[in-house]
C-alpha cells in the first residue's frame, strides 16, 4: 500500500432542495508515473490511483478514470445537485488494489 | 531587418519594458480560509535602513491561481504534511519511548509563537539555533532517537506543523546580543556574490525584487511562509533546500543543508521579515 495515503472530503452541511453545491476532494498520494527512473536508472513501477468515484444515496454522481500524467496528491473539485438528505460517498481505487473511502451526510430542509 | 522580425523585436522590447516596471500587487489581501488576515506588508525593520522601506511576503508576488491555493486551508496541499507533523508529534520513538508530545504536551499551546523567533540563540549550546536543529537535539539526547535529516521530507512535516501554530503571527527574530556575531555573518553572506553569474542575494531580491528574472517574478525572498510546498516539487521545501538551490544557480558551488553558514544566513533572512505574519505551509509556484 502507498504511504500516508489520506482521503479529505469538503461538503457543505446543508443545502436547499434541487441546490447545486460544490464538492472538493484531496487525497495524499505519490500517483508515481511509471515513467521516472531511480537513482541506479532502473524504472520506478507505477503506483497510481486509476478511479475516482462519487455516489449519492446509491446514485452515481461523477466516475473518473484516471492517468498516470496527473500529479501528486489529486484534487478534484465538481459540482452536484442536492434533491433530499442524504449521503455523498467517496472511493478512490489504488493500482495496488487499496482502495480508500470517505463519506459526508448533507441535510436537505 | 524584414518587418516580422522587427515586430516580434519590438513585441521583445515591450514586454521587457512592462517587466521593469511591474511591482508587488499591494491591493491584493491575503486572508485565509475567510477568518485570518495575514500581514503582508509591513515597514522594514531598522537594521535594513538604506536597504529597504517596506518588506513584502511573497505571496504577493505569485499569480491569481498560486495565491488562491494558500487562501484556503482545504486546497493548500501543504496541509497535508501539516496533518502528517502532527502525527509524528504524538508518536513515541528511540529508546526513551518519547514522543515531542510526552513533554511538550500539545503543540497547539506549547508550540505557539516558537517558529515566529527562530533561529535563536541557546545559551546552553552557545550557538543560534534552528527549529531543526532544536528537534534534532531534543531527538538525540531526550528521545534517544536517530536525528532526522537536514532539510529531509520527516523534519519538513514536522516543522510545518511546529510552523502552523504561529501561523498569522508576526516574525519577531531577536539579533542582538549573542546572536549578533551570527547575524552579521548571515548579512555579509547575503551580500556576497556568488558562482559564475556573480549574483548576491541582494543583486535579485533586494535591488530588483518586482523585476522579472527571465520567466519568474523576483520576490524579497522572504522566509516567513517556510516549509513552503512548491507546486514545482510537489512536496514542502525547507528554507536551506532553497538557499542552496539559489546558490546553484548563480553557478556556485553551495554550502551543505544545515551548515552554519546557512544557520547564520536564515537567521540574517529571517530577520529580514521581522514584522511579516508566519504564512506556514506557503504555496509557491
Amino acid at each position: 500500500m502507498a504511504d500516508n495515503v489520506t482521503p479529505r472530503v469538503r461538503v457543505p452541511r446543508d443545502a436547499t432542495a434541487g441546490e447545486v453545491i460544490t464538492i472538493k476532494t484531496l487525497i495524499s498520494h505519490q500517483m508515481e508515473s511509471g515513467q521516472r527512473k531511480d537513482g541506479d536508472g532502473n524504472l520506478i513501477p507505477r503506483s497510481i490511483i486509476n478511479r475516482f468515484v462519487c455516489d449519492f444515496n446509491g446514485q452515481n454522481v461523477i466516475d473518473i478514470t484516471m492517468e498516470p500524467a496527473i500529479s501528486t496528491n489529486p484534487y478534484f473539485e465538481f459540482q452536484a445537485t442536492v434533491p433530499e438528505s442524504g449521503t455523498f460517498s467517496f472511493t478512490w481505487y489504488d493500482d495496488d488494489g487499496s482502495v480508500y473511502t470517505d463519506s459526508k451526510d448533507i441535510a436537505v430542509g | 531587418m524584414t518587418k516580422t522580425t522587427l515586430k516580434s523585436a519590438l513585441a521583445v522590447a515591450a514586454l521587457f519594458a512592462g517587466a521593469t516596471v511591474a511591482q508587488a500587487d499591494e491591493s491584493a489581501q491575503l486572508v485565509i480560509n475567510g477568518e485570518i488576515e495575514m500581514v503582508t506588508e509591513a515597514p522594514a525593520a531598522a537594521h535594513l535602513e538604506g536597504a529597504l522601506t517596506t518588506v513584502y511576503s511573497g505571496w504577493l508576488f505569485r499569480d491569481d491561481a498560486t495565491q488562491a491555493i494558500q487562501m484556503d486551508d482545504f486546497d493548500n496541499p501543504g496541509m497535508l504534511y501539516v496533518d502528517q507533523g502532527a502525527e509524528m508529534w504524538a508518536t513515541a520513538e528511540g529508546t526513551e519511548g518519547k514522543s515531542c508530545a510526552d513533554c511538550h504536551g500539545d503543540a497547539s499551546e506549547s508550540m505557539v509563537g516558537v517558529s515566529a523567533t527562530y533561529p535563536k540563540w541557546n545559551e546552553a549550546a552557545g550557538e543560534v539555533r534552528t527549529v531543526t536543529m532544536q528537534v534534532n537535539d531534543c531527538r538525540e539526547s531526550r528521545m534517544g532517537a536517530e536525528p532526522y535529516k537536514y532539510g529531509g521530507d520527516d523534519i519538513n512535516a514536522l516543522e510545518a506543523y511546529i510552523g502552523f501554530q504561529s501561523r498569522g503571527m508576526p516574525v519577531n527574530v531577536a539579533i542582538d546580543g549573542p546572536a549578533a556575531e551570527t547575524w552579521e555573518q548571515g548579512r555579509d553572506l547575503y551580500y556576497t556574490r556568488f558562482g559564475q553569474l556573480e549574483l548576491s542575494c541582494a543583486s535579485c531580491h533586494e535591488q530588483n525584487y518586482g523585476n522579472y528574472i527571465r520567466a519568474d517574478h523576483l520576490s524579497q525572498g522572504q522566509i516567513n511562509g517556510f516549509p513552503v510546498y512548491r507546486l514545482k516539487n510537489a512536496g514542502l521545501v525547507s528554507v536551506h533546500n532553497r538557499f542552496r538551490g539559489c546558490i546553484r544557480d548563480t553557478r556556485a558551488e553551495t554550502f551543505a543543508v544545515g551548515s552554519p553558514e546557512f544557520v547564520a544566513l536564515e537567521l540574517y533572512v529571517s530577520s529580514r521579515g521581522n514584522g511579516l505574519s508566519i504564512e506556514t505551509p506557503s504555496v509557491r509556484q
